[in-house]
C-alpha cells in the first residue's frame, strides 16, 4: 500500500484540459506526484498520458485556444502552476522536460546543457563549465564527452543524444523532472542506460514519466498511473498495479489483452 | 539427402511478363517526353546565351569596356557607370528589403495571432509576389520621387527594387523558418526561455541559410529588373560616378550617392540595343552576357551558401 509519509512534491487537483477545437483530453484527473520518487503513465494511444505530463510546465501555452481546468499545485510554496498569473516561463524553470526523440540544438554539446543556464543570463565561464561539468556527471555522459564538448551534439549517437538533453534539462536544478517516451527511440542498450539513469535522478528530484512499455514502468516507477479515454482509471505503487490491480480495465491492459 | 519436395502451384507466368512489360513501356515514354520538355527549355536558354556571347565577345574580353563611361563611339562606350549604378542600387535594395522582410517574417510566423486578418496578410503577400513589377515602378513615381522628394536617384531605384523583393524575402524567411522542427523549439521553450531568446537564439540562426537563399535569389531577380528603374526616370548616357560612399576625411562615410542619378546595366543594354547602329548591338550582347553572369554567380552562391550552412544541421 501507499507509504503516507512520502512528501507530496506536486499534485493534480481536478485537472482538465481542452485542446483548441474542444477536444476534452483529461477529465477531472486528481494525482499526486511524490516526492523523489518516479511515477509512470501507461495507457493506450491517445488516452491523455502525454496530454497530462505536458499540462505541468504548461506546454500546452505554446499552441493558442489549448484550455485548462483545475490546478497542478507545487509544494512546499504551494503554488497552482495552472493559474494564469504565474509565467509559464517561471513553471518551465522548475520543472525540465526530456522528449520522446532526441532533440538535441544544432549547437555543440557545451553549448546545449549550457542553453537552459544562458537562457538565464548566466554568462561567467567559470560557473558555467562547472554547471556542463556537473550536468553531464549527472547525466551519465561525463566520460564519453569530456574531451570533446565543442563537438556538434548530432556527432553524438542516439542514446548519447539522449541522455544530453537529460543533462540539459539538469542542468537548471529542476525539482520536477517530465519524461515523455523517452526511450521509445532507443534501442535496448541505450534504453537500459536512461532507465538506471533515472534510477539516479530520482534522489535529487522527482520524476514523471509517461511510457508505452509495461516493462519499463515496472522495472523503474516506484508509482504507476493507468490513464484510458482522459481519465485517470487507476493509481498506486507500482507493485500493486502489476501484482493485484483492483480495476478489470487495468489488468486486461497490463496483461494484453487490450490496448 | 532427401530430394526436397517442389511447390506445385504455378501462376501464368508468361502474362505477369508481359504486364510488366506493358507497365514499364509507360516508364519509357514518359522520360521520354520529360526528357523532351526539359530539353526544349534548357536548348533555347544555352542558344540565346550563345549567341550573346558570340555577338559580344569582342567587347567582353576587352578591359576597356569595364572601365568605360558610355561614349557616343560604339568602340570606346563602356560599362562603368551601369555596373557601378548596378552595384549601388543593389546596396539599398539589400539594406531596405532584408532587414523589413526578415522581420515581417518572424513577425508573421512566431508573433502573429492566427486569425483571419494574418490569413488575409499570408494570402496577399504572396499576391504582391505576382504584382507585375512596372506597378512598382509606377507606385515608386508617385511615392519616392513624387511625395517623398528623393529625386530620381540612387535611392529611389534602390527602394524600389527593395519593395519588390520584399515578398520574395518575407516567402523565402518564413519557409525557412518553418523548416525549423517543432521538436527544437520546444526543446527550447522547456528550458525556459522566452519567446525574443528562442528566436534569436534558435530560429534566426537555423534558419540563416534559407533566408540568405531567399535573399540572394530576390537580388538576382532584381538586379535585372528594367521596368520599374524606367519608370522612376533612369539616365541613359551617364559619363560620371556618384560620390565615393567611402571617403578618407572622417566620419569616412558620404551619403550623397543616394541622391545621385544613375543608370544600371539593363537600362544601358537597353539604350545600347535601340541604337541603329550595328556597333552599339555588340556592346548590348556584352552587357547582357554581364547580366546573365552576375545573376547566374548570384544564383550559384546562394546555393552554395545553403548547402554550407545546411551541413550542420540535420533533421
Amino acid at each position: 500500500m501507499m507509504t503516507t509519509t512520502t512528501p507530496v512534491k506536486a499534485e493534480a487537483r481536478n485537472l482538465s484540459f481542452f485542446y483548441n477545437g474542444g477536444n476534452h483530453a483529461l477529465k477531472g484527473v486528481n494525482m499526486p506526484l511524490y516526492e523523489n520518487k518516479i511515477t509512470a503513465l501507461i495507457g493506450p494511444s491517445g488516452c491523455g498520458k502525454s496530454t497530462f505530463l505536458r499540462c505541468f510546465n504548461r506546454m500546452h501555452d505554446l499552441y493558442p485556444g489549448n484550455k485548462y481546468e483545475g490546478q497542478i499545485v507545487m509544494h512546499p510554496d504551494n503554488t497552482n502552476i495552472l493559474e494564469k498569473s504565474v509565467d509559464p516561463i517561471e513553471v518551465r524553470m522548475r520543472i525540465s522536460m526530456v522528449f520522446q526523440k532526441p532533440n538535441p540544438f544544432p549547437k555543440s554539446i557545451y553549448e546545449n546543457v549550457a542553453y537552459g543556464l544562458r537562457v538565464r543570463g548566466e554568462n561567467n565561464k567559470r560557473m558555467l563549465d562547472d554547471k556542463v561539468e556537473e550536468a553531464l556527471k549527472g547525466a551519465a555522459l561525463w566520460n564519453e564527452v569530456k574531451d570533446r564538448q565543442q563537438d556538434l551534439a548530432f556527432n553524438l549517437s542516439g542514446g548519447q543524444q539522449q541522455r544530453l538533453c537529460i543533462a540539459r534539462a539538469l542542468a537548471t536544478d529542476p525539482e520536477i523532472m517530465l519524461f515523455d517516451e523517452p526511450t521509445s527511440a532507443l534501442d535496448p542498450i541505450a534504453t537500459a542506460n536512461i532507465e538506471e539513469l533515472m534510477s539516479e535522478l530520482k534522489n535529487k528530484l522527482t520524476i514523471l514519466v509517461v511510457t508505452h512499455n509495461m516493462q519499463q514502468a515496472a522495472r523503474v516507477s516506484d508509482y504507476t498511473a493507468y490513464m484510458y479515454l482522459g481519465e485517470l482509471m487507476e493509481y498506486g505503487d507500482t507493485d500493486t498495479i502489476f501484482t493485484r490491480p483492483t480495476r478489470k480495465e487495468t489488468e486486461d491492459y497490463i496483461t494484453g489483452k487490450f490496448g | 539427402m532427401n530430394p526436397q519436395p517442389q511447390a506445385n502451384t504455378l501462376k501464368n507466368l508468361d502474362e505477369v511478363r508481359a504486364m510488366i512489360k506493358r507497365h514499364k513501356l509507360n516508364d519509357y515514354i514518359f522520360s521520354i517526353i520529360g526528357l523532351l520538355c526539359l530539353m526544349v527549355g534548357l536548348l533555347t536558354l544555352l542558344t540565346l546565351f550563345i549567341d550573346l556571347i558570340l555577338s559580344g565577345y569582342p567587347k567582353l574580353l576587352s578591359a576597356s569596356f569595364y572601365t568605360d563611361f558610355p561614349s557616343r563611339r560604339a568602340d570606346s562606350a563602356g560599362l562603368l557607370s551601369a555596373l557601378v549604378g548596378s552595384s549601388l542600387v543593389m546596396l539599398v535594395t539589400f539594406f531596405s528589403a532584408v532587414p523589413m522582410g526578415v522581420m515581417a517574417a518572424i513577425y508573421l510566423e512566431e508573433y502573429a495571432p492566427k486569425n483571419w486578418f494574418s490569413d488575409l496578410i499570408e494570402i496577399n503577400v504572396s499576391n504582391l509576389a505576382a504584382v507585375p513589377s512596372i506597378i512598382y515602378g509606377l507606385l515608386a513615381l508617385g511615392l519616392f520621387v513624387y511625395i517623398l522628394d528623393f529625386g530620381q536617384s540612387i535611392l529611389t531605384a534602390g527602394l524600389t527594387l527593395g519593395l519588390l523583393i520584399l515578398p520574395v524575402v518575407i516567402v523565402a524567411t518564413r519557409e525557412a523558418i518553418r523548416s525549423i522542427p517543432i521538436a527544437i523549439r520546444e526543446a527550447a521553450y522547456a528550458v525556459g526561455a522566452t519567446k525574443w531568446q528562442v528566436v534569436y537564439d534558435h530560429v534566426i540562426k537555423y534558419s540563416f541559410g534559407g533566408i540568405l537563399t531567399g535573399v540572394i535569389i530576390g537580388m538576382a531577380r532584381a538586379i535585372g529588373e528594367t521596368a520599374p528603374i524606367i519608370t522612376i526616370g533612369a539616365l541613359t548616357f551617364i559619363a560620371f560616378l556618384p560620390p565615393s560612399p567611402i571617403t578618407t576625411a572622417a566620419p569616412f562615410l558620404n551619403f550623397e550617392w543616394l541622391s545621385s542619378g544613375f543608370t544600371v546595366l539593363p537600362i544601358q543594354m537597353f539604350s545600347w540595343l535601340s541604337r541603329p547602329s550595328e556597333a552599339f548591338h555588340v556592346n548590348a550582347a556584352a552587357a547582357g552576357v554581364v547580366i546573365i553572369l552576375v545573376t547566374l554567380l548570384m544564383n550559384g552562391f546562394a546555393i552554395r551558401m545553403r548547402y554550407k550552412m545546411r551541413k550542420n544541421i540535420k533533421w
